[in-house]
């Protein structure tokens, strides 16, 4: 056991002195034209020595070191107490929550127009998060393509603002009714799929409509995006200093207060975190609706599920066309975000990011993935003083998450239905 | 009076013929066994019942109305309810919730009526109401798959290897219940390779071989007949 750690140990320290020696004790060097090699600091050599040291260390004792990680919970003060009476979690639960978005609504007047854009990201992620976590957390369909349910919201918006001036009112329910019309058509192909196939196929999906966005050059520019995607108004009031469309008037000057780029940024939010809201109430309805003991069922076992007469094709779609609804609803209030949107936006990297969240937040569970959304936008931000190592951190967080907490951050505590006694 | 016929039935899988032409008769209020040795096509004709997949020729008639050619969801739907093999219950949600699961599409009250009488049936179940099925001892969990396919209010149930992997004793208290089943009017169609029990509580018996009916008689008959004491019996 000791020689075989030792072993292991001493080939992941040649592993890291392998890696880390090209990549950080040497450099090129332009002189003219000529290209010259040259070595690190002497400090920086130390350096990598002594992190294959600690590699070394690390690996020799790694069972000691995981052995003390596991224990960590028995720090936490919660961890041993009563889990809490059914009724009493869900009214906790739903003052919290309250307490929550009544806290949302305020807080935009106390803090920086930067915040609160990133705040208005993180309720877009959010939308998407709880959408994605019908298809994956509920139904138990493995979806890597979602960001497409996205792009068709956004692009829905920008396409129809372009060629027929439509409002940000009028598009939302648009986006995310053809949204969700996209996921019921990609639902009937992949029926009969499951896990790793349907994965693959969703994937391919996703990445047709970036490409078709991305070439389709004289409906959509292409790689060149839409820009001039306008703004949201509040009963026909414009938040920009000057008025753009005719018959509107402006926010500023209705209410007799001094113009400010601020009012703009605070009703995006505002709006945002609103239909974020009725994202969450909606899902949260499905959840306890037959629907939504169905999807659970499907996901529990196909097999036994057909047998009780429930139809694979009704459940599976109706499970993709929800979750892509939302995600249009999203993509929508992203394209009025930006004001500007280019096939860039909607790369396999924002699916795998959604998907990420509702891993992190805990399959299923509402709560937790509005917990990781938070978490998973601003922990980037936040590390932005470490510059370029800043993914690196982010890629270390995720990785101990799911070593500390592989079940995610609030996994999903099942609601339990009963039936009143008496009938 | 019939309640489940099949007649002259194929099946395939892909180019494969599973069952060459089976014919079965299922009076109503009887219990029925078919009984047959692995690979004989005893899950395959319970499967095509249920249409999943579906019979590539031949009828299958359920209480007079012709089934062959619906979907799984609308055949589950009319009257029967199947107890697959392997259990398959809900793992991961309650005994009370997998109920709920199999009344599916019926009212609220019938629920409550049906559920019940599950814990009737199944005095077990109900102590363990709020506990998550898998992590119930295989005999309860067969218990629970039987409840489950009874909530549906079935004419008919299909029990495909109820005595799979149990101990003795759980196994007497399973076809003890399928006995009190049929004294309550449901007629069961019982797939087994515990042969020796099933044909015990069956009016009549099917002996499947290879995708084909060999033989068909009354239980009794089956039990004394020396072939069938070589074949399946065990002498």
């Amino acid at each position: 056991m000791a020689a075989n750690n030792m072993r292991h140990a001493l080939f992941c320290a040649i592993v890291t002195l392998i890696i880390s020696f090209p990549i950080l004790g040497l450099s090129l060097e332009a002189k003219g034209v000529n290209i010259t090699l040259s070595g690190a600091k002497t400090s920086t050599y130390v350096a990598i020595v002594l992190a294959a040291v600690a590699v070394f260390v690390f690996q020799t004792f790694r069972d000691t070191f995981m052995g003390a990680l596991g224990k960590l919970p028995n720090f936490n003060p919660l961890a041993g107490r009563e889990p809490m009476e059914q009724t009493k979690r869900v009214k906790l639960e739903s003052w919290l929550l309250t307490g929550i978005v009544v806290f949302a609504l305020f807080w935009p007047f106390l803090v920086s127009r930067g915040s609160v854009d990133l705040a208005t990201l993180v309720l877009i992620y959010i939308m998407l998060a709880l959408g994605l976590n019908v298809v994956v957390g509920l139904a138990g369909l493995l979806d890597l393509g979602y960001v497409a349910f996205y792009a068709v919201g956004a692009y829905t918006f920008a396409l129809l603002s372009q060629y027929t001036g439509i409002s940000f009112w009028m598009a939302l329910p648009i986006g995310a009714l053809l949204a969700g019309l996209t996921g019921m058509i990609l639902g009937f192909p992949v029926l009969r799929l499951r896990g790793d196939y349907l994965a693959i196929v969703t994937l391919g999906f996703g990445e047709i409509i970036r490409i078709l966005l991305n070439n389709w050059t004289t409906l959509t520019g292409g790689p060149n995006g839409i820009g001039g995607i306008p703004e949201p108004t509040l009963f026909g009031m414009e938040f920009g200093r000057r008025v753009k469309e005719e018959g509107n008037t402006s926010f500023h000057e209705t209410f007799g207060i001094a113009y400010s780029g601020e009012h703009k940024v605070i009703f995006l939010y505002l709006i945002a975190l609103v239909l974020a809201v009725i994202t969450a109430l909606i899902i949260r309805r499905f959840m306890r609706m037959p629907v939504g003991r169905a999807w659970e069922a499907l996901r529990e076992d196909e097999i036994a599920a057909r047998s009780l007469g429930l139809s694979r094709t009704a459940v599976k779609l109706s499970a993709f066309t929800i979750g892509a609804f939302f995600a249009g609803f999203a993509g929508t209030v992203f394209a009025s975000k930006q004001g500007f949107i280019s096939p860039e936006s909607f790369v396999f990297l924002e699916s795998a990011i959604i998907l990420a969240i509702v891993v992190l937040g805990g399959m299923g569970s509402q709560l937790g993935v509005i917990l990781a959304a938070i978490a998973v936008t601003i922990l980037p931000e936040l590390a932005r003083e470490f510059s370029e190592y800043r993914m690196l951190i982010f890629g270390a967080a995720m990785v101990l998450m799911m070593v500390w907490r592989p079940q995610g951050l609030l996994p999903v505590r099942r609601i339990q239905i009963t039936l009143n006694k008496q009938g | 009076m019939s309640m489940l016929v099949l007649e002259d039935v194929h099946t395939h899988y892909g180019k494969i013929e599973a069952l060459h032409g089976v014919s079965v008769e299922v009076n109503k209020g009887e219990i029925v066994s078919l009984i047959g040795a692995n690979g004989a096509g005893k899950t395959t004709l319970l499967m095509t019942v249920c249409g999943m997949p579906q019979a590539s020729s031949g009828r299958i008639i359920l209480e007079g109305r012709d089934i062959t050619n619906e979907p799984t969801a609308q055949i589950m739907r009319s009257g029967l309810a199947i107890v697959p093999e392997g259990r398959r219950i809900f793992s991961g949600l309650t005994v009370e919730e997998n109920l709920h699961m199999g009344g599916f599409f019926t009212s609220k009250s019938e629920i409550r009526k049906n559920q019940a009488h599950v814990y009737e049936l199944f005095p077990r179940l109900k102590e363990r109401e709020h506990q998550r099925a898998g992590t119930m001892s295989g005999g309860e969990q067969q218990m629970l798959a039987i409840g489950r396919a009874l909530m549906s209010n079935p004419h008919m149930i299909i029990l495909d290897e109820p005595s799979l992997g149990l101990a003795p004793l759980i196994i007497k208290q399973i076809f003890e219940i399928i006995g009190h089943l049929r004294d309550e009017g449901i007629t069961v169609f019982l797939v087994e390779q515990n042969a020796h029990q099933a044909l015990h509580l069956a009016d009549r018996g099917y002996v499947l071989e290879t995708g084909k009916i060999r033989l068909h008689d009354t239980g009794k008959n089956l039990l004394e007949n020396p072939d069938v004491q070589n074949a399946y019996l065990g002498g």
